[in-house]
This record gives C-alpha cells, sequence and structure tokens, in this order.
C-alpha cells in the first residue's frame, strides 16, 4: 500500500517537474531574442532597403573611426512582451557598444509593429545626451518622419543629432587600428607561455620526457635571458622546465607522446558574418539613460 | 580525456580549499555595494526632481491639493531617511527603505495621472522636460535594481552554498535582501508618463 503510494507519488512528482520545467522553458522563449551584432545598422524587419542600410552603416563606421563612438541602429518588429526599454538594455548589455572606459555607445531601436522608438545612451554620453535631448530628438527628429514613414529619413536626421551633440563632449581620441591589439608587456607573456608549450611539445616528443623537458628549459631560458636579462631568463628557464614536465603528463599520461590535434583552433579576429573587417561592440556600459517615445 | 579530470582533481580541491569562498565573499559584497549604491544614486535623483515637478505641477493645478501633499510627504519620507551601508544587511531597515521609495513611486504615479487632466499643464515645456527626466530617471531605477538583484543574488548564492557556507558562518556573512517581486510589479508600472504631443503634432 505503501509502496504504491509512493511510487505514484514519485510518478506525480516528476510529471509535476517536467510540466514546470517545460512551462518554464516556454515562458523563457517568448522573450524576443537579441539579434548578433555583425553590423551597426541591424533590420530585422526589411523597411530599409540596401542603399539605405549600406549607407546608414557607412556613416557610423567612419563616425567611429572619427570619432570611436559607437552608434548602433536596430529595428525590430516587435519587443512584446517587454517594454521596449526592457529589451533595449538587454539589447545594449548584450552588444556592448561603445569603448569600454569611456562607455560611449548610442543604440537608436525602433519597434516597427508597436510603434515604439527608444534612444539608449551609455554611462559615458548621459552628460552630452540628457534624457531630455534624447527625448527631443525623438519628438522632433524620428517621430514626425515615421509618421510619414519615412524611416530612412528620421533614423538619418537622428544619428546625426547625436553625433552633434557628441562632438560637443570631450572624449579620448578613437584608438588607432594598428595599436588595438598590442597590449605591450601581457600579450608578449601570453606569447611566451604559448610558444614554450608548443616547444615543450614539440622536444618532449623527440626526447622523452625528462630530457625533452630539460631541454625545453634551458632553450626558453636562454631565449628570455637574452630577452629580459639573466635572472628572469634563469627563473623562466626552470619555469618552463616544470612546464613541460607537467603538462604532457596532465594530458597524455603516457611516455613522451605529443599531444596530437595542437592546431590553434580559430583566429583571433572577430570572424564577423559580413566578412568586413569592423571590430564588433567594445565593452561600453549602459545605466539606462536615454529616453522612449512612440508615433 | 577523463584522465585530465582525475589528475586534476586535487589541484582543484586544493584551489578550492585554499579559497574557503573568502575571497569570493569579499569580491561580491563590493559588487553588491556598487550595485547598491547605484540604486541609491538613481533614487536620489529622482527625489531631486520632485520639487521641480510639484512647482510645475502647481502653477496650473493648484487645486490638486490631496496628490501634491501626496508626493511632498513620501518625498520628505524618503528624504529623511538614514541611509548607512547597513542597510544592506538588515533586512528590516530594507524592507523599510523599500516601501518608502514605493510611496514615493506610487504619488508620483498618480500626480502624473492627474496632469494628464491639464492640457495647458501638458502642454507646457518646462512640465514636458520634468517629464522627460522622470521618466529617464525611473528607467535607470529599474535597470539599477535590477542590477543590484543579479548581484545579490550571486552573493546570497556563494554564501549558502557549500563549502561556503561555513567559512560566512564562522565569519558572520549573512544574506543580503534584494527586492520583492510585488515591488517590482508596482514600479514598473507606476510611473505611467504618456507622452503629451500624441494627437498635438
Amino acid at each position: 500500500m505503501f509502496l504504491k503510494l509512493d511510487k505514484s507519488l514519485n510518478a506525480l512528482c516528476l510529471m509535476l517537474m517536467l510540466f514546470v520545467c517545460i512551462t518554464s522553458s516556454l515562458a523563457q522563449a517568448e522573450l524576443v531574442a537579441v539579434p548578433p551584432l555583425s553590423a551597426l545598422v541591424t533590420d530585422l524587419t526589411g523597411t530599409l532597403n540596401q542603399t539605405e542600410i549600406a549607407q546608414l552603416d557607412a556613416k557610423l563606421k567612419a563616425y567611429e573611426t572619427e570619432k570611436g563612438s559607437q552608434i548602433a541602429v536596430l529595428i525590430v518588429p516587435t519587443t512584446q512582451p517587454e517594454d521596449i526599454a526592457q529589451y533595449s538594455i538587454r539589447v545594449t548589455d548584450a552588444w556592448k557598444i561603445g569603448r569600454a572606459k569611456q562607455d560611449d555607445g548610442v543604440l537608436i531601436l525602433v519597434a516597427k509593429d508597436d510603434r515604439k522608438m527608444r534612444i539608449e545612451v551609455g554611462r559615458g554620453l548621459e552628460g552630452a545626451i540628457p534624457d531630455l535631448y534624447a527625448k527631443r530628438i525623438i519628438n522632433e527628429e524620428l517621430q514626425p518622419r515615421f509618421k510619414q514613414g519615412d524611416f530612412y529619413g528620421g533614423l538619418n536626421a537622428a544619428t546625426s543629432k547625436v553625433t552633434s551633440l557628441i562632438n560637443g563632449e570631450q572624449l579620448a581620441a578613437p584608438d588607432k587600428p594598428n595599436t588595438k591589439n598590442s597590449n605591450g608587456n601581457n600579450n608578449s607573456f601570453a606569447i611566451f607561455i604559448v610558444s614554450t608549450l608548443f616547444l615543450s611539445m614539440f622536444l618532449t616528443a623527440i626526447f622523452g620526457r625528462f630530457f625533452g623537458a630539460a631541454a625545453t628549459g634551458g632553450v626558453s631560458g636562454f631565449v628570455a635571458s637574452l630577452m629580459a636579462g639573466a635572472s628572469l631568463g634563469l627563473f623562466w628557464g626552470a619555469g618552463a622546465f616544470m612546464m613541460a614536465l607537467i603538462i604532457p603528463w596532465l594530458f597524455g599520461g603516457g611516455g613522451g607522446r605529443p599531444g596530437g590535434g595542437y592546431y590553434g583552433g580559430g583566429g583571433f579576429g572577430s570572424g564577423s558574418s559580413g566578412g568586413s573587417s569592423w571590430g564588433g561592440g567594445g565593452g561600453g556600459d549602459f545605466g539606462g539613460g536615454g529616453a522612449s517615445g512612440d508615433w | 580525456m577523463q584522465n585530465i579530470y582525475k589528475k586534476l582533481l586535487p589541484f582543484m580541491l586544493l584551489l578550492s580549499l585554499s579559497g574557503c569562498g573568502y575571497n569570493a565573499f569579499q569580491s561580491l559584497d563590493e559588487e553588491a555595494k556598487g550595485a547598491w549604491s547605484e540604486v541609491l544614486n538613481q533614487y536620489q535623483r529622482r527625489a531631486d526632481l520632485v520639487p521641480n515637478l510639484v512647482e510645475t505641477v502647481k502653477g496650473y493645478a493648484a487645486h490638486e491639493q490631496e496628490v501634491l501633499t501626496d508626493v511632498a510627504n513620501a518625498r520628505s519620507r524618503v528624504g529623511s531617511m538614514q541611509i548607512t551601508p547597513e542597510l544592506l544587511n538588515d533586512p528590516e531597515a530594507f524592507a523599510k527603505f523599500q516601501a518608502a521609495q514605493g510611496q514615493l513611486t506610487g504619488s508620483l504615479s498618480r500626480l502624473m495621472a492627474v496632469a494628464e487632466n491639464y492640457p495647458n499643464l501638458k502642454a507646457d515645456q518646462g512640465f514636458r522636460d520634468l517629464q522627460a527626466q522622470l521618466e529617464g530617471t525611473e528607467n535607470r531605477v529599474t535597470v539599477a535594481r535590477n542590477r543590484y538583484i543579479e548581484t545579490v543574488k550571486e552573493y546570497n548564492v556563494s554564501v549558502r552554498s557549500f563549502p561556503n557556507n561555513l567559512t560566512a558562518m564562522a565569519l558572520g556573512y549573512k544574506t543580503k535582501p534584494s527586492f520583492t517581486v510585488e515591488n517590482e510589479k508596482a514600479i514598473s508600472s507606476a510611473p505611467k508618463v504618456e507622452f503629451g504631443d500624441k494627437k498635438g503634432n
């Protein structure tokens, strides 16, 4: 009797859990997904034609290289069930437009079927574009043009207004493209570790674990001492020796077998879908500043 | 591949033991404090808007005494609150704080609803500016609160999971209070700030 009850209870519990899991996953699926950031202008509704998108994108990209600030435009059909402000903060949290410490990103979001728009302003630009100004851009540039169905004209005018407001703010100069990836010491250190790793794989495969490790230590210690002085070289050589001893043990367990399959996976570039060289969001932070409106 | 895990296990154990969660508490505690000051910051910003807003509305709708005094009272209650960092570790004080801010939210939303009945007020540029600012600030409050909730969740999970809970018990780290859901609803639906020029333009 008890056993039976227990079993049926168990089954009930399981079903309940399943039910809860399914409903919660359904509930999550209801939110509008944030599209990937592959260009500064994203139109999911087909409102703008190709040339308009290209023109607007080129304009915003040019502004980014000139000033460093990132202005993105996103047109979605709807943000329901979320409020447009909730959706837009989710987008900016995911996209992180604007530079990391400057937080100088702006998102112009249009929910076409909801007939709502929002200008989301990054933390660093809340002084240059207070909520008031964002509201005015919505009321004076976007709203009247959107009412006439002129989406490109509205977005074009609004982005111009936004750039002229940002121009009034003293921001750091944009990064030069070729200095972007050289972080000095940190990076060379990482390169050193990786090359030591490869060296150890190679040498332990030839000389066996112990002698291979010793050779790795010797070679990388020598190179390090050439680059950064004898004491550091000694230190590095010892470290490389230890590393070479431990790494193969961790991965293979067998004698001096190379781990195999050490092809670098994927480049370090952004690998954006359009094949363009644009670097994506810069790590800007948003705090909910800006304004919403409708038409 | 499984071999790696087996061999890594002692290292992992060593690492987790050496941590005991103490360092995690420190950084998460600081993060929660940071998120909390952002919440306070935005609430303060809202409180600073209120006197101007009340003055502007008074200019057009002076006889709406009840709503106006409501807002003023709620504002002064919020202003008189003693806000200390300890508030975070005291659920009771936290609840009081939340209630006071909720009251201000409610009375402000009533004020904005009343303003809807006065076309001249709605057309006033100063009022519209304040409206935009209030709307932006309420949104910032929501964002700051959500971020606080996220950080506190992380902190609380860390404090309550094994073996960190032993460290937490020994050193007196308690879970932090967070904003409740009913209040969340009230806040997100309250300031129904309509856009004044919907039909005008």
